[in-house]
């Protein structure tokens, strides 16, 4: 079993990461275009970061080449400080209108 | 390395003058001539102070007359001392030094007898229109009369620097500084547009001259390395600059100084502000424009006539240029209706006689003419102000008539005639004697055409003769007739409603015109007096030009070394009808003086219709009619230079408004910052607002270029592999 596992693993190619990456992307760009919540179309971003995250891995594993893996700590970085703003951003708009579609900030455009 | 910078320096430093300055003296002793010139400038900031604080007095008038006869006092002394020449520093204004060589314009006085030649009538005039003005202006004390005194002291100070100065940049000074007192004092009635036009005129046409002076004083300073004059004239005599003689621009010096001395002294191309200049006040056109500042034009070429004889073709020129000056400007004076108008061409017409002095080689005819229009043009002038003075503006001479007959315009009368008579060059008066110096020599010296050129002066002198006695016979003789001007004052005393009474000259004018007069009369002693210095008549005057930089034209004086001879000039002496020019002329010119003389009387005394007759018969005659249709329209000059150079200049003002505007302004500066704004226009459609819009164009545009890198990679990986 535990053999048959560590087969499965190794046998386990780059593409597999890639197409999970790539799912895992895709579906948070659909979420992002169809939903209008706006705390939900900022999940469906750091879906689409961690898509990439999971990309820059792989790659760095597979050519044995640590950027990749250096990459995501930036991701994560970077992450986690547009999160905190993003929320609060969030938060402020809230606050003024009592929404979260994000259809009714249209005029900010302006 | 060493030896050739040092060599490089040595020709690099100016050339010292090998020959010692040669007889001028350094006066530091005689420091209190710069009076001559500091008087007037004290009376400047005086009358300055007067009208800041609102003085409503004749206390301006007093204070310049005060200094002006200060400023005479002064040259008179400074005449009288027996060694000039000499130079006076009064202090160092400009000396600047640098490897390659040095400028050094100091503020100091040339003094030679030509300088006091014309300081004397400079100063002695001036004192004497001050005095004149005080009493012409008096309507206006306590409103311009301020401002017109410091005009004429700034005039005073401007003409001492330009006449006094050591070099030729103080020249300039007082060259621009006479320039700028002219433009003041023709727009003095700044409220009236054509005083405000004729002073721009005057002051634009004036600056084209300058121009020329500029770059003659360039020229000279970059040839010879120094504009002091007794440096310039120690270099030419000497023939230190022999081998800048061959160079182009001491060919251009003397055309350039030509230019601006036309310019000034009212010549041929550039004649035309002087009869405009006749808007200012009366006495600002008797002293400045008559009598002193148009002849700083002569001054020029008189001080710098070593250049000129250093080129003989631009002598040629002169002569001419006066020459046809003479004649049109006298065609012009013929039909004019305006008295001060008249005198106006009139003196373009003397000044023409001046140039055609110089250009003949006679500076002494030319400075003795200089002397003598200056008293008897003033003295026309001044009566002729006395007129409008009293008939409130009044200066058409078919509109008066009679004055000699009216009570207290005996003295403007009869001093007008002195002034007419001497004009006209009636015999034995002062003009006749100055002009005939002029005139004879015409035909003495040799040049291109100078025999007919001397016959053009002496129809001229013909013309002269008519058009004077004219004005004074339509204006002093004949029945008692007179119409007030339109320019009514308002002192209340006389009601034009009813009766017009024309005010009589008091004490101020009718002194100044008898002095005046008298000086015009007493010109012609000079003429027969001896001479100590040189061989020909001429008497003080005649020595004085010779002591001076201007001598070398005088026929008999040693010629210069180093200059170009003109003995061929002198060696023949010409001849008119078989004579001796100079004792043919006295009887020429008598005689043509006298027929025009009796034309005039005739025409405009006797039988005035006959006047109107001979005006109706010429115009009657397609043939002549053009004839006193282009001399009353003044030949057409200002319009012609109207549609030649004004008209040309509007219309390119007026393109380059164009392409600043529309082409500059429009089209590059806004067009270019219209452009991003045009483009945007384009693509502002997708800024919608929507959030998931601009997720969707990203997204696309992601996948776009990730599909092209894609594409591009197989096309480069498929070329590589083949």
């Amino acid at each position: 079993m535990t053999l048959q596992l560590a087969t499965t693993f190794s046998q386990l190619s780059l593409s597999h990461y890639l197409v999970l990456s790539g799912l895992l992307f895709v579906i948070g760009l659909v979420g992002f275009l169809t939903r209008r919540n706006l705390i939900v179309m900022f999940l469906c971003t750091e879906l689409m970061f961690q898509a990439a995250a999971i990309a820059f891995v792989a790659s760095g594993r597979y050519w044995f080449n640590f950027t990749g893996q250096v990459f995501v700590i930036f991701i994560l970085t970077v992450a986690a400080a547009e999160a905190a703003l993003a929320l609060a951003l969030v938060v402020l708009l809230y606050r003024r209108r009592s929404t979260l579609n994000a259809d009714d900030w249209m005029e900010l455009c302006e | 390395m060493t030896s050739a910078i040092a060599i490089r320096i040595v020709e690099m430093l100016p050339a010292v003058p090998a020959v010692p300055m040669a007889d001028v003296v350094e006066a530091t002793s005689h420091w209190w001539a710069g009076f001559i010139l500091w008087c007037p400038l004290i009376s400047l900031a005086l009358c300055g102070l007067c009208a800041a604080f609102r003085v409503k007095s004749k206390l301006p008038a007093w204070i310049t007359v005060l200094s002006l006869a200060c400023s005479f006092v002064l040259t008179i002394i400074l005449g009288n001392l027996e060694d000039v020449p000499e130079r006076i520093q009064l202090f160092e204004w400009i000396s600047v030094d640098w490897v390659g060589g040095s400028f050094v314009a100091n503020f100091a006085l040339y003094i030679d007898s030509l300088t006091i030649l014309w300081m004397s009538f400079v100063t002695g005039l001036g004192t004497l229109i001050a005095l004149y003005a005080s009493e012409y202006m008096e309507t206006d004390v306590g409103k311009g009369y301020a401002r017109f005194f410091s005009g004429v002291s700034a005039f005073l100070f401007a003409m001492g620097c330009l006449v006094m100065g050591d070099n030729l940049l103080m020249l300039y000074l007082g060259w621009e500084g006479v320039g700028f007192a002219s433009y003041w004092l023709i727009g003095y009635y700044y409220r009236r547009p054509a005083a405000v036009a004729a002073a721009k005129k005057a002051f634009i046409v004036n600056r084209i001259g300058d121009l020329g002076l500029a770059l003659a004083i360039y020229l000279i300073w970059s040839t010879f390395g120094t504009v002091q004059y007794n440096e310039l004239i120690t270099h030419l005599d000497a023939g230190t600059f022999a081998a800048s003689y061959e160079h182009w621009s001491v060919e251009a010096i003397p055309y350039l100084l030509m230019l601006a001395a036309f310019g000034k002294s009212a010549q041929l191309p550039l004649y035309v502000w002087l009869p405009d200049a006749m808007e200012g006040p009366t006495p600002v056109s008797a002293l400045i424009h008559a009598a002193t500042m148009v002849t700083a034009g002569i001054y020029l070429i008189a001080r710098m006539y070593p250049f000129f004889l250093l080129e003989p073709t631009s002598l040629h020129v002169v002569a001419w240029v006066g020459g046809l000056t003479a004649l049109l400007a006298a065609t012009i004076g013929m039909a004019q209706y305006d008295i001060k108008r008249i005198f106006a061409y009139s003196t373009v017409s003397q000044l023409g006689y001046m140039f055609l002095g110089l250009g003949v080689l006679t500076t002494y005819g030319a400075s003795y003419h200089v002397f003598t229009h200056a008293f008897f043009k003033a003295v026309l002038f001044l009566a002729a102000g006395a007129v409008m003075h009293g008939f409130a503006g009044q200066l058409d001479l078919r509109k008066l008539s009679g004055l000699r007959r009216m009570k207290g315009w005996r003295i403007v009368a009869w001093t007008m005639f002195i002034g007419c008579v001497c004009l006209a060059g009636f015999p034995f008066t002062s003009g006749y004697f100055s002009k005939d110096a002029i005139l004879a020599e015409a035909f003495v010296t040799q040049g291109p055409g100078f025999e007919a050129l001397g016959w053009i002066a002496i129809f001229t002198a013909f013309l002269t003769a008519y058009y004077t006695f004219r004005v004074w016979c339509r204006v002093c003789a004949g029945p008692v007739h007179f119409e007030p001007g339109d320019e009514l004052h308002d002192d209340g005393h006389h009601d034009e409603e009813h009766e017009f009474h024309p005010h009589a000259p008091r004490f101020a004018i009718n002194f100044v015109l008898v002095v005046i007069a008298l000086g015009a009369l007493l010109a012609s002693v000079p003429y027969f007096m001896t001479n100590e210095v040189s061989e020909i008549k001429g008497g003080w005057i005649a020595d004085m030009v010779n002591d001076s930089t201007a001598a070398a034209g005088i026929p008999g004086h040693e010629e210069h070394p180093g200059t170009i001879a003109h003995d061929a000039g002198h060696a023949h002496h010409g001849s008119i009808l078989g004579m001796d020019p100079h004792v043919a002329m006295y009887w020429i010119s008598g005689v043509v003086g006298g027929i025009g003389l009796f034309l005039a009387f005739w025409l405009h005394l006797w039988r005035r219709q006959d006047a109107d007759r001979l005006r109706s018969w010429l115009l009657a005659r397609a043939w002549i009619r053009w004839l006193p249709v282009a001399m009353e329209n003044k030949w057409y000059v200002d319009e012609v230079y109207h549609a030649l150079v004004r008209a040309p200049l509007w219309l390119l003002g007026h393109i380059a408004y164009g392409f600043d505007r529309y082409i500059v302004d429009g089209l590059l500066v806004d067009g270019t910052a219209r452009l991003p704004r045009l483009i945007a226009r384009w693509f502002q459609p997708l800024q919608n607002g929507l959030l998931q819009s601009y997720a969707v164009t990203m997204a696309g545009g992601a996948a776009l270029i990730t599909l092209l890198m894609v594409l591009m990679m197989q096309f480069f990986e498929g070329g590589s592999v083949q």
